[in-house]
């Protein structure tokens, strides 16, 4: 099946835009004092080879509506992956169903009328590729070969794989907002395993971009998946002890993530950040700045308007080290007594400022401690900021790597962890919605034999 | 891609428990024109599909070199609350639909799914899905029936079982008895969902196979509050089974007051330790050690592609005497049970280690192909949208016959760990993780103050090989489990009795 053509693409949204408003007239029908919904249509390919062969070939088409309406301050939600008139109808009647059960809160309802975008700024998030079956088998085999030969340890695939992915989303309410835009996503990947005597270990490298032309080039995500699982073999365990913890760019993406969560407006409300009482304080020391930039282009997680139909902005959450915003979307702005910062749906393209020290300068100012390259586990508190996961990683000492390390874990507490940073790298060398690099800790507890 | 499998507890799509009240022994072959009868009339009717057309799809995704195939009808409704602060918040009704159509030649697998079930789209599907093996005439297949599988839940929907009205009014009960049980709760969200999911699976021969699934789940989460200090926990339970489930022996109260002892407990908590150490499991719940250790490490699609740690490694000791772990699909109203897996396959128990000897693998079909080995009714997808694979269902292990409390006393300095959030493995070089949010010092024997949250790291090969008690006291989770692979989510269960492993990586703060 292709992709949406391009030529295509104005009708379907037309037609999306059309279902939107024929579920807002049958909630008004229904008696709703106001209504919001959001559709959705996407088509594409997945595929995967192995050791050299075609594995699955998927061909994917999904489409779904959700609708809330209000009553007052009564909501009521549906939703439904069949966007016939009928199936449109019904799930206009059930939301409404809902909501003669559900209470009055006086935070549900649409976003004010005046915060609602007003113009669709061209994010250039729409690249189609429409790719013969064939083609893409010969992107994912070429990725997955460059793995396989990049080392001779290279014994054993879970193979490559090729995604892309075209999607239509549609967004409109009862103030008579209706804003929607095509946007594509494509993806390359390999994982491969590496095996030295008794040793065994696998990892993977993968690729995503909102155009073609964008991605890594195959080859080059085959050999780093390669050269990442090699550096894992024969690991060692570690004594316990409390050193540095240097976090690999891919791996700091995660206390950005955490950092997210901290700030954003459910935990805020419910009272289970450990970052809750920190707005205006220092998080972080006076080197850290931290920002968002929701209408980058081509940006991973770049859209014009949030879930709520209200305008995204560019804005900085940490300056100098200290906290200057709240990622809130309406429902927990009103909680909080504050206003919608756009964010319903998250944090879009956050970066951090880098540093000046590229990868070895890192190992180097780490000096002694554990270079962290992978974790898991789901550790993190976030009421409390405790943390502690399961790592894999490699000791340093003298300022260069010793040797892999695996079975061992790393705890501390997030609030420390952020204002214990010593330096950002500047070793981002790949493309992904956060955007940093690697991060020094100046302590962490590593628990092992 | 990026990650390995977890097991986590919160996620609420799908929804599990202990009592088997329903007899599997009854009426089977009534309840299986039942399910089939219903299966047709929620799916094929309202699009007009008979076995005609089923017949011409089967047809169309055969061919030649078409080695097998499959047609994975579903339709899913899904209703949930919300209450927050006391209000019943939100409410969602959902209803999901679609087929997935499915061709295999070798080892390779042709996918393609509609939400339309109309029948040309359909056509078109099946022909997306055989191209994986070039073009070639269509096959004849005639539609029939399975034999009748045993039926281990009512396929009741379970959103009819209870009136809106009593529901709200339940999660209302639910907050009302976190606040009364203590003054320290100052937030309180409670949640209740239920599904039915009705599907029905043409494989390439015709033959028919329909199941309907009910699951139910709620979940209690509590804040609590002393001296500018905050904690949290969370409780709840599920399972096959109507809505009255949760009024019954008081369980839905119960979720509620024990999501406050928890969080209270973490109000008292101090630093966890780090180090290797002997650490006592609990049982029930914490069997996410044996989901996470060895279960997902010996699904059928890691041992066959050899990336599994325990690949190659049938008769091996992988465990001590005295330990057997199985994985059961054929518990009454479980959570992670399935009276036939998404292939039609019914679902078994499989022993996956017996006294310690590892013993087989969980599959699903095209697996057990490749391997010339039989379908154990593992084969599980998260919807029509997704391809199946070896999923586990109830993964726990046998009891032995130690008292719990002597476990504890044998412990001289070490942890006990009664509750656990989630955990994950790395299949290839077998270490896997679990993190506790309940756990307690042990010295001399005795239970000593309890610990904050830490994550336990081991090696899932050996660890087993340290376990040197087993408890009489085998209990399975409260039907909470959500397991997730490659992107997709199915529910799962997990238990064991009371365990003494020698030797755990603990990773807490203290020295």
């Amino acid at each position: 099946m292709p992709n949406l053509a391009k030529a295509s693409t104005a009708d379907r949204l037309g037609r999306l835009e059309q279902t939107i408003e024929d579920l807002l007239k049958e909630a008004k029908r229904l008696g709703a004092s106001a209504a919001e919904a959001v559709v959705s249509s996407s088509t594409g390919l997945d595929l995967s080879v192995r050791l050299g062969a075609v594995e699955t070939v998927e061909h994917t088409r999904d489409q779904g509506l959700g609708i809330s309406v209000y009553f007052g301050n009564r909501k009521g939600s549906a939703s439904t992956s069949d966007l016939s008139p009928g199936a449109v109808r019904d799930a206009a009647r059930q939301a409404c169903s809902i909501a003669t059960h559900t209470q009055e809160d006086r935070c549900a309802g649409l976003a004010p009328a005046e915060l609602l975008t007003i113009d669709l700024p061209d994010l250039d998030l729409h690249h189609p590729w429409d790719i013969a079956v064939d083609q893409a088998v010969d992107i994912a085999i070429a990725c997955e070969d460059a793995a396989r030969r990049a080392d001779p340890r290279i014994v054993n695939s879970e193979g490559g794989s090729f995604g892309t992915d075209a999607r239509l989303s549609v967004y409109g309410n009862s103030h008579g907002f209706i804003g929607g835009y095509p946007s594509t996503r494509h993806e390359l990947s390999c994982a491969v395993v590496a095996k030295e005597g008794e040793s065994m270990q696998r990892d993977y490298w993968w690729t995503t971009a909102r155009a073609p032309e964008d991605l890594e080039d195959a080859a080059g995500v085959g050999r780093r998946a390669a050269e990442r699982a090699v550096g894992r073999l024969n690991a060692r365990r570690l004594g316990t002890c409390e050193v540095p913890v240097l976090f690999r760019a891919d791996v700091a993406i995660g206390l950005l993530r955490s950092l997210a969560g901290a700030i954003s407006g459910g935990n805020l409300y419910r009272r289970t950040s450990f970052l809750m009482d920190e707005l205006g304080e220092p998080i972080f020391p006076d080197f850290v700045r931290i920002f968002e930039e929701p209408h980058r282009p081509r940006g991973l997680a770049s859209a014009p308007f949030d879930g709520d139909g209200v305008a995204t902005t560019a804005k900085d959450l940490v300056t100098g080290g200290v906290l200057k915003t709240w990622l809130l979307d309406q429902y927990s702005a009103c909680r909080l007594g504050l206003t919608t910062t756009g964010n319903a749906g998250g944090a879009r393209n956050l970066s951090i400022g880098l540093g000046s020290d590229d990868r070895e300068a890192m190992i180097r100012r780490l000096d002694r401690g554990l270079l962290v390259s992978s974790l898991m586990g789901q550790g993190v508190k976030m009421i409390t900021g405790d943390y502690s996961r399961g790592a894999t990683g490699f000791w340093v000492e003298h300022g260069e790597i010793q040797y892999p390390v695996e079975e061992i874990t790393i705890a501390g507490n997030l609030k420390d962890m952020f204002h214990g940073l010593v330096a950002v790298g500047n070793d981002c060398d790949f493309a992904s919605s956060i955007t940093t690099g690697s991060w020094l800790i100046d302590r962490m507890t590593v628990a092992g034999e | 891609m990026s990650q390995g499998p977890w097991l986590l507890t919160r996620a609420l799509e799908r929804a599990s428990a202990i009592l088997p009240h329903f007899s599997p022994r009854t009426a089977h072959s009534q309840r299986m024109t039942d399910t089939l009868a219903i299966a047709r009339t929620q799916i094929l009717s309202p699009v007009g599909l008979d076995d005609g057309h089923l017949e011409r799809l089967a047809g169309a995704l055969h061919s030649p070199a078409i080695d097998a195939a499959d047609i994975y009808f579903q339709s899913s409704r899904l209703q949930s609350w919300v209450l927050e602060d006391g209000i019943i918040r939100d409410g969602n009704f959902s209803i999901e639909q679609g087929a997935g159509l499915r061709a295999i030649a070798g080892e390779k697998t042709g996918f393609a799914y509609s939400d339309e079930l109309a029948f040309p789209a359909l056509v078109e599907a099946a022909e997306a899905a055989r191209a994986i093996a070039g073009s070639g005439a269509d096959g004849s297949v005639r539609a029939g029936t399975l034999p009748a599988a045993r039926q281990l839940y009512r396929p009741l929907n379970p959103i009819e079982s209870l009136e809106d009205a009593a529901k709200v009014e339940l999660l209302r009960q639910v907050d009302a008895e976190a606040r009364r049980a203590d003054s320290r709760v100052t937030r309180v969200t409670a949640s209740l969902v239920a599904v039915q999911d009705t599907i029905l699976v043409i494989g390439d021969d015709g033959s028919m196979s329909a199941d309907v699934r009910p699951l139910i789940r709620m979940n209690v989460s509590v804040v609590v509050e002393e001296d500018g200090q905050r904690e949290q926990a969370h409780s709840g339970g599920g399972a096959r089974r109507e809505l009255r489930y949760f009024l019954e022996e008081d369980r839905a109260l119960g979720f509620a007051r024990e999501a406050v002892r928890q969080a209270l407990v973490g109000l008292e908590a101090g630093p966890a330790p780090a180090g290797t150490m002997t650490v006592v499991l609990g049982a029930g719940w914490p069997g996410v050690l044996l989901h996470e250790a060895v279960g997902h490490g010996l699904e059928g699609d890691f041992n066959r592609k050899g990336t599994s740690a325990f690949a190659g490694r049938l008769g091996e000791r992988v465990g001590a005497a005295g330990v057997t772990v199985v994985d059961d699909g054929t518990l009454p109203e479980r959570r992670g049970s399935l009276s036939v897996d998404d292939e039609g396959t019914p679902t078994s128990c499989t022993t996956l280690i017996e006294d310690g000897i590892l013993a087989g693998y969980m599959q699903d079909k095209l697996n057990a192909r490749l391997m010339a080995m039989t379908p154990t009714g593992n084969g599980r997808r998260e919807s029509y949208a997704h391809l199946p694979m070896p999923r586990m269902t109830n993964t726990y292990m046998l009891p032995g016959d130690k008292d719990p409390a002597e476990i504890i006393a044998s412990v001289d300095k070490g942890l006990y760990a009664v509750n656990f959030g989630g955990g994950q493995v790395d299949i290839t070089s077998g270490k896997f993780t679990f993190s506790t949010s309940e756990a307690y010092l042990i010295e001399n024997g005795k239970l000593g103050r309890p610990v904050k949250g830490a994550t336990l790291v081991g090696n899932g090969p050996n660890v087993l090989t340290r376990v040197s008690m087993v408890g009489k006291d085998l209990r399975l989770d409260e039907g909470v489990g959500t397991c997730g692979k490659d992107g997709q989510s199915v529910p799962v269960g997990v238990g064991q009795p009371t365990l003494r492993v020698d030797a755990l990586t603990v990773g807490g703060t203290a020295g």
